[in-house]
């Protein structure tokens, strides 16, 4: 509603110099993004040592030619374990991701669409759960359930799904409201199809730059978890694990926390910048409500 | 401001009763048997009879809403039971670690609140020269910085390096610093770009166009006009990251070693110890829906938009 006073006000140059900034930015997350994708795919040919691989002979080394970034209190490959650990890491992620996803979509989605009663109670239960603080309610998850892989990813997905049930359904509403809806619905279209054929498509588009947005977020808390000793237990290659490794030799190995916890900012940072950019070129008017 | 109170109060007494409930059933839904933890922790031997008094004991025999309710009066009376491993009162146990917690929180808060606000000011006002760059830079790291990694980095370079500030405990201030800095580090990162984003956005309203055209200073207009409509976004905000802050706080104070409830919780996560675990997550959650009220509360004050649209004030 303010465009035009913006567009007076603002000088033109601004967004230049934005789009140049940008690009420096993007360049570097998606850079980050490749090589991620590289470990995943070719962790084992990449990674100079097997990840697990005990030696306790050549424990807290330096880094060297042979052990390009040292190795930790058990005289593993630091570089490896971080190779392998993108896996694990991102894998966890990436579950997590799509399990939350699903569940919004199928649960707000629904909820929105078919409103009255079944609409009231869904969100009655979100609201419980929306009123927890999200990492308190995922220890406590892990309390109950266990720590390792499964269970911390069982618990991330529980203390989020509710806040993208809530958001599908707004965006189910404003989506059933428009024209082409009522168009679909005057043609004689059923319900189902309309939810599926005229709704759905438009609400996932948004929810999915939504989710890339939420990645970075999402793996701080699975390494947070991990961090405490609550999460992907020992001795898995991931990054949140080899930070908890590396505590005890803060003062004698430094590096030992650094490379991990290196990763897991560059990461988040990459997914981060992504989302951003997918948020503002795909959705301009999302952009404005979400920031 | 009355009504518009009272009405948000009545809200969360559902809410609390089902945060409870969703505490109670997921303990019970869990992989663990209270009982065979139970008497894991109290090193006696798992036999049938065992496990039957056990149960007994715990209450674990009766109908399960006959256990909710008798768990939830008790809540209600701050009794949560014993705790499993240290035989204490689960309740006492919490409160001792609690002000810790509040203590490390507040001043991560404070501090949030305190470098955000003149960061965000200072970047829009010099919108895209450096004192914006470096601002928008930072924010840019900050939002994707893990806070236990910013902690350990903290350590390395302030105690390990130059010896400056302890690396772990409790005393004076030098003691807090690191912890809340690693803990605002995150949320002031977000709230200076969103400052920024809502500065830049008010600075654009006809009002502040009209209130340059009067000829009113840029400090007057800044504060008075753009300023005030700015913060609004702020306080929600804030109310948004103050479960990312009291996560923070939690993980932070297992690094420094901070003797709050973060530390309690996870040795009760460790030791499978139920009635703490209730306890932790009960409370926390009621402190933190006190605060969202609280921020609710200040948000209606500053907004009278909101206070009027509750039909609290007549309006003009």
């Amino acid at each position: 509603m303010n465009d035009n006073c913006n567009e007076a006000i603002l000088p033109l140059e601004t967004t230049v110099h934005a789009a140049g900034k940008r690009n420096w930015t993007m360049t570097l997350a998606l850079s980050i993004l490749a090589v991620l994708a590289l470990a995943i795919i070719a962790a084992p040919v990449l990674a100079p040592f097997d990840p697990d691989a005990v030696d306790i002979a050549s424990r807290l080394l330096p880094p060297s030619q042979n052990h390009l970034l040292g190795t930790d209190h058990l005289g593993r490959d630091v570089l490896s374990r971080l190779i392998h650990g993108a896996r694990v890491s991102l894998g966890a992620v990436a579950l997590i991701s799509l399990l939350v996803l699903v569940l919004g979509v199928a649960i707000g989605g629904l909820s929105g669409f078919i409103g009255g009663k079944v609409d009231q109670i869904t969100m009655r239960i979100c609201d419980v759960f929306l009123t927890f603080p999200t990492f308190v309610l995922a220890m406590f998850m892990v309390g109950v359930l266990g720590t390792g892989m499964t269970n911390v990813v069982i618990a991330i997905v529980l203390s989020h799904w509710a806040w993208y049930a809530r958001i599908v359904r707004s965006l189910t509403l404003s989506m059933a409201s428009r024209d082409f809806v009522l168009a679909a619905r005057v043609a004689g279209a059923g319900e189902f199809r309309i939810f599926g054929e005229h709704v759905l498509p438009g609400v996932i588009a948004q929810i999915l730059v939504l989710t890339t947005l939420d990645i970075g977020h999402m793996m701080l808390h699975v390494s947070g978890l991990s961090f405490l000793g609550l999460g992907i237990s020992p001795p898995t290659a991931e990054w949140g694990v080899m930070i908890n490794d590396a505590r005890e030799f803060v003062w004698t190995q430094p590096t030992l926390i650094a490379w991990p916890g290196l990763a897991i900012f560059l990461t988040v940072m990459a997914f981060n910048r992504v989302g951003d950019a997918l948020r503002d070129r795909l959705d301009p008017v999302l952009a404005a409500e979400v920031c | 401001m009355g009504r518009y109170l009272l009405g948000r109060i009545a809200l969360l007494v559902p809410m609390m009763l089902g945060v409870s409930l969703v505490i109670f059933l997921m303990l019970r839904l869990g992989r663990g048997d209270p009982a065979l933890d139970w008497l894991r922790l109290s090193q006696i031997p798992p036999t049938d009879v065992a496990i039957a008094e056990a149960r007994a004991y715990l209450g674990l025999d009766r109908p399960l809403f006959v256990q909710y309710l008798s768990w939830l009066w008790d809540a209600l009376h701050l009794d949560f039971g014993k705790s499993y491993v240290t035989r204490r009162d689960v309740f006492e146990e919490f409160v001792y670690y609690l002000p810790a917690t509040l203590q490390l929180g507040g001043i991560a808060f404070v501090l949030t609140l305190g470098l955000s606000i003149p960061l965000g000011i200072w970047a829009a006002k010099f919108r895209d020269k450096l004192p914006d760059q470096i601002v928008r830079f930072v924010a840019f790291l900050g939002v994707s910085l893990p806070n236990f990694w910013l902690g350990f980095l903290l350590v390395l370079v302030f105690s390990i390096w130059l010896g400056w500030l302890p690396p772990f405990g409790t005393g004076g201030m030098a003691h807090v610093v690191m912890p809340a800095v690693a803990i605002a580090f995150m949320s002031t990162a977000i709230n200076a770009r969103l400052l920024r984003a809502s500065m830049l956005e008010a600075m654009g309203q006809r009002h502040v166009l009209y209130a340059r055209l009067r000829g009113l200073g840029e400090a007057s207009v800044t504060r008075r006009h753009v300023l005030r409509n700015a913060l609004l976004p702020i306080v929600t905000a804030a109310g948004m990251h103050l479960g990312e802050l009291i996560g923070g706080t939690l993980v932070i104070e297992n690094i420094f070693a901070w003797p709050g409830v973060g530390r309690l919780a996870v040795s009760a996560i460790y030791n499978r110890d139920y009635p703490v675990l209730q306890c932790f997550t009960l409370l926390m959650t009621f402190i933190f829906v006190l605060c969202n009220l609280g921020i609710d509360v200040l948000y209606a004050w500053l907004d009278p938009r909101i206070r009027i649209a509750s039909g609290d004030e007549v309006r003009p």
